[in-house]
């Protein structure tokens, strides 16, 4: 008699957790690929953790703080490693509504992943969409700090510029017109060559540069 | 008459008050600046790679020796001699010719207003370079945050980025939109630093061009010291320079060739002859020409040689990828463990399952994975610097690292050919002397610095990219190629051969040889001749289309074939025409005022003979 209850109580459990069953998820690990050479052996000890974590899922959900490890039954565990799971109500009769189940477990996915070593893409609810961070804006962009910067520095570099090019022209016009009064005195002295008065020059001295007498030789005559 | 000039015109260097460069090296490095630009990087290696690798060299240097050389010389060399703008050097050589000078201003004119488009683009990434995890890597979360935007997902994290984050693209040119803040002040800030650097001509700018010239070099060693080490590089390397000799038969290589040539050289925009024309006049132009072009096609080559080396990794990474979503897909349909495929052993499993079990095959969504496809995905223009560049950028370790340096290299590359482009509109103008005398310098560059700001604001607005093509494609490439057509022709039929040879004799010590003076007499015009008639033709057959970005098209991420609206088509119209009708109207012009001054001549001839008296 108790072989009959035990094989029609696996019967029943083989039934409720079949892939594609209603309110089955298919969940697939990709330990190897997150971990590399510090990767686990995913085992029945694994999988007990597994279902412990659903069922803590479970139990945060109102009306539903009785459920037991054993009431989430797992099946098809495949070598990739993925498998199915179905979490049953405490009379193992009926599967709890899959939208139940999964509200459950996207309210404490980071918990879930943290167990596992896992993240939301190696560790996969299938069907189960998880929530994405929130873009991590800062208060002020940063590419407005650097165009701050360099727009500062331009306007500064610009404006000591052209304030240079005042005051040189400032100090051209000063000078242009501070010569311009020396050769007024100079102009009242006498006659003059290039700004100095012919006097001076001692034209017994000077020598006659030949270069000048070839280039006038070298003109093409009219 | 030996002289070619009258002795009034040989002016002494500083003498006539004209600005001077402070050495040699700033006016080669200014020139060099000026041709070697964006065209370099984006454009050389793509024609490199469409025409058939290291053949492609071939069509390349002999555009090279016997047009780009010849022209380039010539405009050194008037520039030099004539000591003038490239409006006053065409008034020089024949009044009737000033409509080329005219011409060459404003195409320089349309030219800086969408060529700096493309620095405020550049800055715009640059700014977004200085992060970690860079901006253009993943997808931001929709609205209730269940999933990823979906224009990104089906486009990819970098399209979106680009089209969606930076330009805020509208689905055709009809619809402007509306200004993009973010680009408007990233125009502010390039245009305040070109001003920076152009304020007072030459004096400042042969200061920063010590940077902006030599800083890509730079910035280009370092990507191809960092871009040999990647896995895949030799790849790219050999894809790009396998030589395809036959592709030598197709006409349109020898074409593109000399278009190449022609636009890398920066030819007939007057900022040559602009730079030329404060030299002292006895300098080695023929010299200067043949370094500055050698070294500009030399950087196209070392620029491909850096590119292509990344492309490989690129292409090498994307090819891994495309192995590895397969690997998946067969792995979590059979259940396989992890890893039991590997990238080398995946054809052979695949062909295994696909012997066993057929039909579940079928299903998977596997795609070909083929490393020649990838390595085939060549792209030139904004693209490749801003989509494809920018992906590969993101899979190298330290990516922030070089995308600074890669963005900061096209600033600079793109802000020194500004240099050259501001040169010359901004000498004509102090040339033909509309300013008065106490006019400072800076508040004339000032002043067409904001008139170009204000002008480009058209395109920061979210169709902008679309009006970018328009201008790119039609107000520069036949008016310039025209341009250079007459140019040759005035200074070797207006001006006189002889007389232009005399010339480079006084200036260089010199006089040209028989290369120089068959290629400025026959084969630079007949080029010149070529181009334009297969510019021509190309355009008459090519329908006036475009390429949209449209999210609802039906094959989106591919971009939705437009035509272009008829007055869009007609402000093509008027950018290709425009420019090239200051030639007839300034002749005309020209011809008016002399019969009015021959009017005005025989009028105070006729009352002098009636007032002397018969």
């Amino acid at each position: 008699m108790l072989w009959l209850f035990f094989f029609l109580v696996t019967v029943i459990h083989a039934e409720l957790c079949q892939p594609d069953a209603e309110n089955a998820f298919k969940v697939r690990l990709s330990i190897r690929t997150a971990l590399g050479d510090k990767a686990y052996v995913w085992d029945t000890n694994e999988e007990y953790l597994f279902r412990a974590m659903v069922a803590f899922s479970m139990r945060k959900v109102p009306n539903r703080e009785t459920t037991e490890i054993s009431h989430v039954l797992l099946c098809n565990v495949t070598q990739r490693v993925s498998f199915w799971f179905v979490v049953t109500d405490p009379s193992k009769n009926h599967t709890l509504p899959a939208d139940e189940v999964q509200s459950a477990i996207r309210m404490n996915r980071n918990r879930i992943n943290n167990v596992f070593f896992l993240n939301d893409q190696t560790l996969e609810f299938l069907k189960i969409p998880s929530t994405l961070a929130p873009p991590t804006d800062p208060s002020i962009p940063i590419w407005i700090i650097i165009f701050g910067v360099i727009f500062c520095i331009v306007i500064v570099a610009t404006t000591l510029l052209i304030l240079s090019g005042i005051r040189q022209r400032r100090r051209k016009n000063k000078g242009s017109s501070e010569v311009d009064d020396i050769e007024e005195k100079l102009e009242s002295m006498g006659t003059l060559a290039n700004s100095v008065p012919c006097d001076s020059l001692d034209m017994k001295g000077g020598h006659i540069n030949d270069i000048f007498m070839t280039e006038d030789e070298r003109l093409t005559p009219l | 008459m030996a002289q070619a000039l009258g002795p009034d015109l040989l002016v002494d260097e500083g003498a006539d008050g004209r600005p001077q460069w402070d050495n040699k090296f700033q006016y080669l490095l200014s020139c060099l600046g000026f041709a070697v630009g964006l065209g370099n990087i984006w454009r050389f290696p793509y024609l490199c790679q469409t025409y058939g690798g290291g053949a492609f060299l071939i069509p390349y240097l002999v555009a090279l020796v016997f047009e780009g050389i010849p022209l380039f010389h010539i405009e050194l060399a008037i520039g030099q001699r004539l000591r003038r703008g490239s409006i006053g050097v065409w008034t020089a050589i024949s009044p009737y010719l000033g409509g080329v000078g005219l011409g060459c201003f404003t195409v320089s004119f349309l030219v800086s207003l969408y060529y700096n488009t493309v620095l405020v683009w550049v800055l715009w990434y640059f700014l977004n370079s200085f992060q970690q995890p860079l901006p253009w890597g993943t997808c931001p979360p929709n609205l209730n945050r269940t999933g990823l935007v979906e224009e990104c997902q089906s486009s990819g994290t970098v399209s979106y980025f680009w089209y969606r984050q930076t330009l805020n693209i509208t689905a055709d040119i009809d619809h402007s939109g509306a200004v993009q803040w973010r680009l408007l002040l990233c125009q502010a800030a390039s245009w305040a630093v070109v001003y920076l650097c152009v304020s007072r001509g030459i004096e400042t700018t042969g200061k920063a061009i010590y940077f902006t010239a030599l800083f890509p070099y730079l910035v280009l060693t370092i990507f191809l010291v960092r871009g040999l080490t990647l896995p895949g590089a030799t790849e790219g390397l050999i894809y790009l320079f396998t030589p395809d000799v036959q592709i030598l038969l197709n006409p349109r290589v020898w074409l593109d060739a000399a278009t190449q040539i022609f636009f890398s050289l920066s030819l007939a925009f007057g900022g040559h002859i602009a730079f030329a024309s404060y030299n002292p006049p006895r300098n080695n132009c023929r010299r200067d020409a043949v370094i500055i072009a050698l070294v500009n096609s030399l950087t196209s080559l070392y620029a491909s040689i850096t590119i292509f080396a990344i492309m490989g990794f690129k292409a090498t990474n994307d090819h891994g990828q495309c192995l590895d979503r397969n690997i998946l897909s067969l792995i979590n349909e059979f259940n396989l463990p992890e890893l039991s495929i590997s990238r080398d052993n995946y054809p052979a499993a695949l062909l295994h399952l696909n012997t066993t079990q057929p039909g579940r095959i079928a299903q998977l969504p596997l795609r070909a994975c083929s490393l020649q496809d990838f390595l085939d995905q060549g792209t030139s223009g904004p693209g490749l610097a801003f989509i494809v560049f920018t992906e590969a950028v993101l899979h190298m370790p330290g990516a922030p690292v070089w995308a600074v340096l890669f963005f900061g290299m096209l600033f600079s590359l793109g802000l020194s050919s500004m240099f050259g482009n501001m040169e010359s509109v901004i000498t004509p103008l102090l040339d033909m002397g509309i300013f008065p005398q106490w006019v400072p310098k800076e508040v004339i560059t000032g002043l067409a610095c904001l008139v170009c700001f204000l002008s480009a604001t058209c395109f920061t607005l979210q169709s902008g990219s679309y009006w970018l093509e328009v201008f790119d494609n039609f107000a520069a490439s036949l008016n310039l190629v025209i341009f250079a057509f007459l140019e040759v022709v005035g200074v070797v039929y207006v001006y006189g051969m002889k007389r232009f040879c005399a010339d480079i004799e006084w200036m260089t010590g010199r006089w040209p040889n028989l290369y120089w003076r068959v290629s400025w007499w026959v084969v630079s015009p007949l080029l010149l001749l070529g181009i334009l008639l297969s510019y021509i033709v190309l355009l008459t057959h090519r329908s006036p289309s475009y390429k949209a970005w449209n999210p609802q098209y039906e094959l989106f991420p591919s971009q939705e074939e437009k035509i272009y609206p008829h007055w869009v088509q007609a402000v093509c119209l008027l950018l290709s025409f425009l420019p090239l009708l200051w030639l007839p109207a300034s002749a005309l012009a020209q011809l008016l005022a002399r019969r009015r001054r021959e009017n005005t001549q025989l009028d105070t001839a006729l009352k002098l003979q009636d007032s002397s008296g018969c």
